[in-house]
């Protein structure tokens, strides 16, 4: 990152621009699905997987992490991993209530 | 002898220090929201019935927010884009656009806020409410630091440009990484509180 | 991050120093006064557990009427023991302390990574001691709801419960910068040549506890954020409905579950266990390898066993809420995680224990104390096994069989491995030595005593003897027969407060000796003491910058001239 030349950089702006518009995009598409009657499990799924269009957008254009290296995809790697676990607290919860 | 690889990047790992600790704080910070995720999923399917969302919540208040967080993203990284061509006015321009969009969303949720108290709600009121507060309101408190941290960079700190460039446009680029995060944060936090 | 010298005054020097060094003794000092106060909470409880009628002398009259703790006080001095000696004590000491003095030195570099925020972390940890100790000095006293805070009690409990959950937001806000801090510095500012499988074992557990810390705190910061909600705002995260306390209903609007809060801070408080022991490992192997003149025994098994135990460690959590009506399947998906971790950690013991066959050993006073902590570490391991089994745990859960299980791990085992790494880097520090006899002394009689105090727990718990019994278990019937081992139990704890004096008079006494001018007198081959002066200098640690070139244990290498060959030595 630190030896970009003023080119490379300039066509990263034209990549930040086009990120813009599929963000603002997708933050219409979110409301708008919103209003579909889908069911509980069909709407929660949906609308995190939009989420996770646009914040893999965000993360990968904006923060940069598609030109990083291997040590940040190692952290995160582990993060997602924990992150997991984490959310099998209440999964856990749920399970526990039901196979008694 | 000075600490190495403060801004040069370390060949190996292709990285300067304060990217790589700013990378790690993030990790952190994904816990840290992450324990309030899982708390919201083990509260809801804890009970029978849960309010609507968007019943007690205001969407479109909500989505411009969103708007405001995407926009002040990018007016973020090309502030650092501003650097990296030694512009230094347009840094300034798009740093103080990107405080101008966090105090927008500032004061659209002052506005939120106060409109709930004022129809008695409050974060006692049920556990949702309880929830929705305590998440928006940890995710407003990094809004303000990242406000302070930015209006720094864009006044007195930004003397550094002259003393070394490089440097201060690294600061930026980390600042810019926090800030990207906590867009990212919302960009959850909205569905979940307000549309599903 | 130039080091030109202007002018420094005391303050910037001494007190808001950015240098590792110093950074690292003041965790050390303020820890082990906090360890100190801890440990003397402890021993006032004793009396009331060895002599339950009796006034305790001294402090009795300012604790309660008639010189008796009231259950509440009792409550509050065991909750801050359990606080003060983890989070205050021995976590600063191991990993703050020792970690922030040493890293740097043995991976070849001049400071941490982030100076500036390295002394951020010391202060904001001192901030938060202070805060935490407040807490005795508020109306209802310190905290009581048990160091592990569990809700309903601790949403309703006395105003020091806030003061603890203050108290942890600094703590925990402490240690993410200071892990970061480590972390960048082990990837970052290893010196030419110190690949990963180089690092001495001393860096790898730092390295691990660090990722341990940034990962697992956040979640009971989450979780502490839902007590205050609880406790300040009238959020019923935690409370479930229909609560009622002494015959009134509650004016929480429910909803919320107890559970929650044991989920998350649990998903902290194993991880945390961790901690408290890597640090040690780290510290013994060090000195084990030291004290034997070989190399350890599997390096790459030990790296890989550690590595494979932060894992782990990150999804074993509910076995501390095997009683809480889970149910067979995630009951028998956590009992499974908990076997599987044992293994890592008996291959770390296994390896300690086979390095020292054949080797030439010195039986020195770093040394003692590391050879003890193995058996003692391997006693709390073991005991640790029925509270891993849930049907076994049925029965022992909650009961003072737990309190001598983690005891073993900490107090014999870590706290030994602490003190082996004062004698042991003391000559580093100050380019002094510590006394032999004090020492010896020191660590035959903490031995005797640690076991005079913790190896009755498991008696007493095995006849069903509830923990945080304010009167020992002198009202129920089954614990008649082992209540004799109150006594027992308590003068073996007072005597091992006395027994620290041998340490403390060492310490002061060695402190005021002379300069022994060796900079390297164990003969070590890591580069901490190799390739600097000792104590290392105010600033930049190395007069050249070490390259290295070999392992970090080639002791007794065949056709070397010395019987040890330092890491920066050209092969």
């Amino acid at each position: 990152m630190a030896d970009l030349t003023p080119e490379q950089v300039k066509h990263h702006v034209k990549i930040y621009v086009m990120v813009f518009v599929a963000l603002a995009f997708l933050t219409i598409v979110t409301v708008a699905i919103s209003y579909l009657d889908l069911g509980v499990k069909a709407s929660v799924a949906l609308a995190l997987f939009v989420a996770s269009i646009k914040g893999s957008l965000v993360a990968c254009y904006f923060m940069h992490l598609i030109d990083e290296k291997i040590t940040i995809y190692w952290t995160l790697l582990v993060t997602a991993a924990m992150f997991m676990v984490l959310l099998f607290v209440p999964l856990s919860a749920m399970l526990a209530h039901t196979k008694i | 002898m000075d600490i190495p690889y403060t801004v040069k990047d370390r060949p190996d790992t292709g990285l300067y220090n304060g990217k790589l600790g700013i990378w790690l704080f993030l990790a952190s910070e994904v816990m840290l929201f992450g324990g309030l995720f899982s708390a919201y999923i083990f509260l809801r399917t804890g009970v029978d019935t849960w309010p609507i969302g968007a019943d007690i919540l205001n969407v479109p208040l909500a989505t411009l927010n969103t708007l405001f967080l995407i926009t002040s993203s990018v007016t973020m990284v090309m502030s650092w884009a501003s650097l990296k061509l030694k512009d230094l006015a347009k840094f300034k321009l798009y740093a103080g656009l990107t405080l101008l969009l966090a105090c927008g969303f500032l004061i659209v949720k002052y506005f939120e806020y106060t409109h709930k108290f004022h129809v008695g709600l409050f974060p006692s009121t049920n556990t949702f409410l309880g929830i929705y507060f305590t998440m928006t309101g940890l995710h407003v408190l990094h809004i303000i630091g990242g406000i302070i941290v930015i209006f720094y960079f864009w006044m007195p700190g930004s003397k550094m440009w002259k003393s070394d460039p490089e440097r201060f446009t690294n600061r930026i680029e980390i600042v810019g990484l926090y800030w990207h995060f906590v867009d990212l944060v919302w960009i959850f936090l909205f569905p979940v509180l307000y549309l599903l | 991050m130039s080091t030109d010298h202007h002018r420094e005054s005391f303050l910037t020097k001494y007190i808001f120093s950015t240098d590792h060094k110093i950074i690292g003794l003041q965790y050390g000092i303020t820890s082990l006064v906090w360890l100190l106060f801890g440990f003397t909470l402890m021993m006032i409880m004793r009396y009331q557990l060895a002599y339950p009628e009796s006034p305790i002398p001294f402090v009795g009259a300012l604790l309660g009427e008639g010189g008796i703790l009231p259950s509440e006080v009792y409550n509050s001095l065991g909750a801050m023991h359990g606080t003060i000696m983890i989070f205050l004590g021995v976590v600063p000491l191991a990993f703050g302390a020792f970690g922030n003095y040493f890293l740097p030195l043995q991976i070849g570099t001049i400071d941490m990574a982030f100076p500036k925020l390295n002394a951020a972390s010391y202060w904001i940890y001192f901030l938060g001691s202070v805060v935490m100790v407040i807490g005795f000095f508020v109306p209802g006293g310190a905290a009581n709801s048990g160091w592990t805070s569990y809700p309903p009690l601790a949403d309703i409990a006395t105003m020091g419960q806030t003061v603890w959950l203050f108290g942890m937001v600094f703590l925990i806000t402490s240690s993410l910068l200071g892990s970061v801090n480590i972390l960048v510095t082990v990837i970052q500012l290893r010196a030419e040549g110190m690949t990963w499988m180089k690092l001495p074992i001393f860096t790898w557990t730092q390295f691990i506890t660090a990722f341990l810390l940034l990962l697992a705190f956040p979640p009971l910061e989450a979780a502490g954020i839902l007590q205050l909600m609880d406790r300040l705002v009238g959020t019923s995260f935690f409370m479930p409905s229909g609560l009622v306390v002494s015959g009134e209903i509650l004016k929480y609007t429910g909803g919320g579950s107890p559970l929650l809060w044991q989920h998350l801070f649990w998903f902290l408080a194993h991880p945390e266990v961790y901690v408290l022991i890597l640090p040690a490992f780290g510290i013994v192997t060090e000195i084990v390898a030291n004290n034997t003149r070989k190399p350890i025994w599997g390096y790459k098994s030990m790296v890989y066993a550690m590595v494979f135990l932060g894992f782990m460690s990150f999804i074993v959590w509910a076995h501390h809420m095997y009683l809480t009506g889970m149910g067979t399947t995630i009951g028998a998906f956590f009992q499974t995680t908990t076997m599987i971790i044992s293994i890592p950690s008996v291959v770390i013991l296994t390896t300690l224990f086979l390095s020292l066959w054949g080797g030439s050993i010195r039986f020195n006073t770093p040394m003692l104390f590391a050879l003890g902590f193995i058996p003692m570490f391997g006693i709390g391991g073991l005991t640790g096994l029925p509270l891993g089994l849930a049907a076994a745990d049925i029965h022992l859960h909650d009961t003072y069989y737990v309190i001598g299980h983690f005891h073993y791990v900490v107090a014999p085992g870590t706290i030994f491995a602490l003190f082996a790494g004062i004698y042991y880097w003391f000559p580093k520090m100050t380019g002094k030595r510590t006394n032999e006899t004090l020492g010896k002394l020191h660590f035959f009689f903490s031995f005797i005593f640690m076991n005079g105090v913790f190896m009755p727990m498991f008696v007493q718990g095995l006849a069903g003897v509830s923990r945080r019994l304010w009167d020992g278990g002198e009202i129920y019937a089954h614990a008649a027969d082992v209540l004799y081992l109150n006594e027992v139990m308590s003068v073996s704890a007072w005597l091992l407060g006395l027994t620290q004096i041998f340490f403390i008079v060492n310490m002061i006494i060695s402190l005021r000796g002379k300069k022994t001018g060796e900079v390297n007198p164990w003969g070590a081959t890591t580069i901490e003491w190799t390739d600097t002066t000792s104590p290392p200098l105010a600033h930049g640690n190395f007069e050249i910058v070490p390259s290295v070139y070999r392992g970090p244990y080639e002791y007794n290498v065949p056709g070397a001239d010395k019987d040890f060959t330092p890491q920066s030595e050209k092969g």
